[in-house]
């Protein structure tokens, strides 16, 4: 076979050519061309489910291709493991991170290796995996053991293991999902580091705003086929992506109705709570919401948001204040009791805790209402009824499943989110409690969950969103509260980026106003 | 195609397939859990035969042997269901357990309390010695499922409140239930200083089949007894738990995610106390119906490990209630016709081997197996 020189004279260390993969019911890459140059960040980029991360599982041995040739530095490649594919020069960091939590970063590196073989030489690995941190710019303390390292840190390692082993392609799959902000700009700075040390990096991704800002070529995939291969970054738009990767034009800004604002909803006093590890992370917080009305809770990841959304589920404890909702004192109420208040959680966490990965698509569905007449009928849960409910919410929700009797695992986050939005809105909430409802999902689903959300918001719901994406808390909210350390900082209603922004940090909003004015 | 691959194909041997092996994307079709069930099944009893050969036996010899007298006559058929019926019933007691991934090793406990609950009755005495045979009946369940339910609730409520774990709990409760059956047969019911107490009176037996001997001749002999129809019952209640009730949601909802049945509002710990309280009161029912049944006093050995067997035969029926009763008596078969080829060796070594196929067995539920001819170069 010819070997595709491009008029570039950079090497192509991989070129896949034509790669198919079929799984049961869908074809996850039809016939996709991916050519990665050396020294390049080639963004990946496309919807959940159209095929990046099977595309680069297949290039990583985790998956074999039903057609097509795959080529790594000119020698035609078809790994049969990861191990294979490593031996290559191809490592793959994958979203979920494969590390041993009460081992050490060093002892998590070479974790599988032939080498050390018997006697385990700690402290001259440690310099080893030091130097070429140091070299990357990947700062983590070798002799840390996993539990006291940051997800960040975490990342770090996954790529040091990737690199001690050889790696010259570095795959990262959606790297920057479960990441802070600043860390997202210290992952870039290794990336540009790597690529400047001849290191090429597939970055796959669906957030248009970091493939903007990090790759140097871009190809997209939709529904498993290649819309635009390796075109330059700089050539081409955030829209003109959105649409390669969405298949149609994406509204950014989104329709906002004028909705009445009622009565108070949701009031909360002072309110106190600990975290998991029993330390303060509410104090005192207070804030209303009412109907018609989304209301923003802004702040950096960590600063009490998960706590507060908890407390209001009644899935954790309050310690002091109360909470009001529709007039009836719901502090410390059974979570059961909350839900038939018309209480609704959308869970950060979709997999942890909204949703039960093995259960079908139908179970996932009547979680809130098995007890309930039509489905729950005394001792019994009717199964017709439930299985029709189910069914009805899966069409009107656009869930994209084979069957309802899917287990949940199977299905992809918009997918997932979709589920567990149809089942919280199905309950025709008072109050809708939504913790970062559009985190790690692509612009298509991003958008259809707003849509929901603002749809609540003129059926009369009150709703308290949760969010770290700042972007979607003003385009979306009425108005907006910043919490830091667990405490309120104040309220913003132009949605005044400046002013929330300082106040993530920890300013009260008297003192910037007294600053503004003095 | 290319002289990388040409290379690669030729340099040393090759097989004429390629294995590939991949993690699942899919639900497996529903035929398919079962089949590895009894492949498993299949696979044991030809490591067996392997086994058989190399000591010198022949292997069909001993299988059809075990065959016929386990299955080659009523008679035979009947002792079979005989040794079925306490495996039903901690079969049940284990899958409902591990449904929601509490694992219960302390069926074989639960069935000694069982078995002592019912012996109370008899030899306290709580009824007199002449009470309708169904009075006792009916107390003698009530009791041994309650002992057996008691002896669920203390790892159960220590899971709960605690955080115990019940592996490790209820393995110690099943040598403290054996040693309290001991107390009594050697020291406060003992017959005779015999190391087991006296027989029971007739009224306190479950009818068998031969009792209906005079009206139906056919039954003569038989010595299947009503246990059986309450295992076969039980079975049947708890397919309806697990798969219809509000309860059964609940417990597959926990099983699954504790953290989703939590946010759902469901309590967890309320369910954990439940769950092993009725996994209990079921194995209880086994000590009870074999205690009723079989052995008709109560002495040290009645049970040749029916509780841990159990928990095989869970795992072999995939936890569910029905094929719970299937497995049963294909192990009821393996003791009762294992002990005519070998006391001991071939037969448990079945159980062994079925069980450690049956966890391989997982690998392929989770990953798809594909064998694909070798593409020609």
């Amino acid at each position: 076979m010819a070997k595709e020189i491009s008029g570039n004279e950079q090497l192509n260390v991989v070129s896949m050519l034509g790669v198919s993969k079929r799984f049961p019911g869908v074809i996850a890459n039809d016939h996709v061309d991916f050519v990665l140059r050396q020294g390049e960040v080639h963004a990946l980029l496309g919807e959940n489910g159209a095929g990046k991360s099977t595309l680069m599982n297949v290039l990583a041995g985790l998956y074999r291709s039903d057609g097509g040739t795959i080529e790594v530095n000119g020698k035609a490649a078809n790994f049969g493991s990861p191990r294979e594919a490593i031996e290559a020069g191809i490592g793959m960091v994958h979203q979920h991170f494969m590390l041993v939590p009460s081992q050490s970063v060093t002892e998590n590196v070479l974790l599988g290796l032939d080498e050390p073989r018997f006697r385990m030489n700690l402290s001259r690995y440690n310099k080893k995996i030091e130097e070429i941190a140091e070299q990357y710019g990947l700062h983590v303390d070798p002799a840390a053991k996993i539990w006291q390292l940051t997800v960040g840190e975490q990342q770090r390692v996954e790529i040091l293991k990737m690199l001690y082993r050889g790696a010259e392609v570095l795959i990262m799959d959606e790297p920057t999902a479960v990441l802070a902000p600043s860390e997202i700009e210290e992952l870039f700075k290794t990336l540009r580091s790597m690529t400047a040390q001849d290191k090429s990096i597939v970055f796959i991704s669906h957030k248009l705003h970091e493939v903007m800002e990090i790759s140097d070529r871009v190809t997209v995939l939709q529904k498993g086929k290649v819309t635009s291969s390796g075109i330059q970054t700089k050539d081409v738009t955030r829209a003109d992506l959105a649409r390669l990767m969405v298949g149609r034009e994406v509204v950014f800004r989104v329709e906002k109705k004028l909705v009445e604002i009622g009565d108070t909803v949701l009031s909360v006093k002072n309110l106190k709570a600990d975290n998991d590890k029993g330390l303060s992370a509410i104090n005192g917080v207070s804030l209303t919401v009412s109907q018609g009305e989304i209301v923003g809770l802004a702040g950096v990841a960590g600063n009490g948001q998960n706590e507060l959304a908890e407390t209001l589920a009644g899935l954790r404890e309050v310690l002091d204040g109360e909470i009001i909702v529709n007039d009836k004192d719901v502090t410390n109420n059974p979570v059961k009791k909350g839900i038939r208040q018309g209480i609704s959680l959308i869970p950060a966490d979709r997999t942890l805790v909204g949703t039960a990965p093995n259960l079908s698509v139908t179970d996932n569905m009547i979680m809130k209402n098995y007890d309930q007449e039509p489905i729950g009928q005394g001792w019994i849960v009717n199964s017709t009824e439930a299985n029709s409910y189910a069914s009805d919410l899966k069409e009107a929700y656009e869930i994209m499943v084979p069957t309802i009797e899917t287990s949940v695992r199977l299905l992809s986050g918009g997918n997932l989110q979709k589920v567990i939005l149809a089942r919280e809105i199905s309950s025709e909430p008072k109050l809708m409690v939504a913790v970062q409802p559009t985190r790690g999902l692509d612009v298509g689903a991003i958008e259809g969950v707003q849509k929901l959300i603002l749809a609540q918001r003129e059926a009369g719901a009150a709703i308290l969103l949760i969010s770290e994406e700042l972007d979607e808390l003003i385009s979306l909210s009425d108005r907006i509260y910043v919490i830091y350390e667990g405490e309120i900082m104040g309220q913003v209603d132009d949605g005044d980026i400046d002013k929330i922004g300082q106040m993530m940090m920890g300013a009260r909003l008297e003192h910037i106003e007294k600053e503004g004015v003095a | 195609m290319t002289d990388a691959e040409m290379t690669k194909a030729t340099s040393g041997f090759k097989l004429p397939f390629v294995v590939n092996i991949e993690p699942r994307v899919d639900n497996p079709p529903k035929w398919y859990s079962p089949m590895l069930s009894v492949l498993a099944v299949v696979f044991a009893l030809l490591i067996g035969a392997l086994v058989i050969w190399l000591g010198g036996g022949n292997p069909w010899a001993a299988y059809s042997h075990i065959a016929r007298y386990s299955f080659g006559s009523v008679g035979v058929l009947s002792d079979t269901m005989v040794k079925a019926t306490p495996l039903m019933f901690t079969g049940l007691a284990c899958s409902l357990a591990f449904r929601m991934k509490l694992w219960n090793i302390g069926a074989e406990g639960q069935f000694f309390l069982g078995a002592y609950g019912a012996s109370l009755i008899v030899l306290l005495p709580v009824l007199p010695e002449d009470a309708p045979r169904w009075l006792f009946i009916i107390v003698m369940i009530v009791s041994g499922m309650l002992f057996g339910a008691l002896w669920g609730f203390v790892p159960g409520f220590l899971k709960a409140r605690f955080n115990v774990n019940e592996i490790i709990s209820t393995l110690m409760m099943n040598y403290i239930a054996i040693q309290w059956n001991n107390y009594f047969i050697y020291a406060v019911w003992s017959d005779h200083g015999f190391q087991l107490t006296r027989m029971f009176q007739r009224n306190a037996w479950l009818p068998r089949l031969s009792d209906l001997a005079e009206t139906m001749p056919f039954f003569r002999g038989l010595t299947t007894h009503m246990g059986l129809v309450f295992a076969l019952v039980a079975a049947i209640i708890l397919w309806w738990i697990l798969a219809k009730s509000r309860w059964g949601y609940e417990i597959r909802l926990i099983g699954d995610n504790p953290r989703a049945a939590e946010y759902a509002g469901i309590s967890i710990k309320r369910n954990i106390v439940l769950v092993m309280m009725l996994s209990g009161a079921l194995a209880g029912l086994a000590g009870m119906s074999e205690i009723t049944g079989v052995v008709h006093r109560l002495q040290e050995s009645i049970s040749p490990g029916y509780g841990f067997t159990g928990i095989i035969i869970a795992w072999l029926a995939k936890l569910n209630p029905i094929a719970v009763i299937l497995a049963s008596i294909l192990f009821g078969a393996l003791i009762l016709a294992g002990r005519e080829v070998q006391p001991a060796g071939i037969p448990t070594l079945i159980q062994g081997v079925i069980m450690v196929a049956l966890i391989a067995s997982d690998y392929f539920l989770r990953n798809r197996v594909t064998i694909t001819r070798r593409q020609e170069v």
